[in-house]
């Protein structure tokens, strides 16, 4: 298999790991986020489920140098914690907090066909385009 | 706590988990999906790849829709465009700009431990609960 059946795969089932873990309602995110009022904790079992599943492999992964297609791996190096970083993740925290959608169940809330969902993708292209020109 | 959801929650967490899993060993590269959709969008490296990839996440649930779920999947979404707007252009600007979003940082990041990670899941997880929390107190979300 090449690296874009691998892709498609992957993706498919990671947006099905989504809708069966109820994320790609943003009803159920807002109630997360809703510290206070009615809490639902269940995205936490959503993140813990993933990465108690992903951790160890990543774990027992971390030295290998080529993929199983054979390409060269490069994980993000250690960075310092910056300015970037914690700006960008206030600004995803806000508009996360805004609509209940991040970059995956945004991109899954398409087979739905409500055409608010285009709205919001086409907005968050232009975050992303805006970003990428502006800031190195 | 209404509509507490645990273990349907956890099951598709391991599913995410696997995907992330299976992606990484294949191809060297992590699921985190305000990446993927940079590259799928601006086109830098793989870009039909990490297309294949977007492309699957619909997919997806529309398999789960039609041939798995046997009740309606919940999907409730503000149709407010002064949250739709500025909350979409958010995501894409912030995820960018720090670096990954709830899968690049919340699961790839956490389960490899990147110190960075944490701090980023955590500064997004408690932004957006201040976030939702102040728009209540002005009658959104109750």
């Amino acid at each position: 298999m090449n690296d874009k059946a691998i892709s498609l795969i992957c993706g498919i089932i990671f947006g099905i790991g989504l809708v069966v873990s109820g994320m790609t309602n943003p009803e159920k995110v807002i109630g997360f986020l809703s510290i206070t009022h009615n809490w639902d904790a269940s995205l936490i079992f959503v993140m813990g489920g993933a990465i108690i599943t992903a951790g160890p492999f990543f774990y027992f992964l971390k030295n290998k140098e080529f993929s199983a297609l054979g390409d060269k791996i490069n994980l993000p190096a250690k960075q310092n914690i910056d300015k970037k970083l914690i700006i960008g993740s206030s600004l995803f925290g806000v508009g996360w907090g805004l609509v209940g959608l991040c970059p995956g169940p945004a991109i899954s809330a398409l087979a739905t066909f409500d055409p608010i969902t285009v709205v919001f993708l086409l907005s968050m292209a232009a975050g992303v385009l805006v970003k990428k020109n502006t800031i190195k | 706590m209404n509509n507490f959801t645990p273990f349907s929650a956890l099951l598709g967490g391991i599913i995410i988990g696997l995907s992330v899993v299976f992606y990484f060993y294949s191809t060297g590269r992590l699921a985190g999906i305000s990446g993927i959709f940079e590259n799928a969008i601006t086109g830098t490296s793989k870009r039909l790849s990490n297309l294949a990839f977007l492309l699957g996440l619909v997919i997806g649930p529309l398999i789960y829709f039609n041939f798995i779920a046997s009740t309606p999947v919940a999907f409730n979404i503000t149709h407010s465009y002064l949250l739709i707007i500025p909350g979409g252009f958010l995501v894409g600007f912030g995820t960018r700009l720090g670096g990954g979003c709830t899968s690049g940082h919340g699961i790839c990041g956490i389960g490899r431990l990147s110190i960075n990670s944490i701090i980023a899941t955590g500064v997004f997880v408690a932004i957006g609960m201040l976030t939702v929390t102040i728009l209540q107190q002005f009658g959104v979300y109750l």
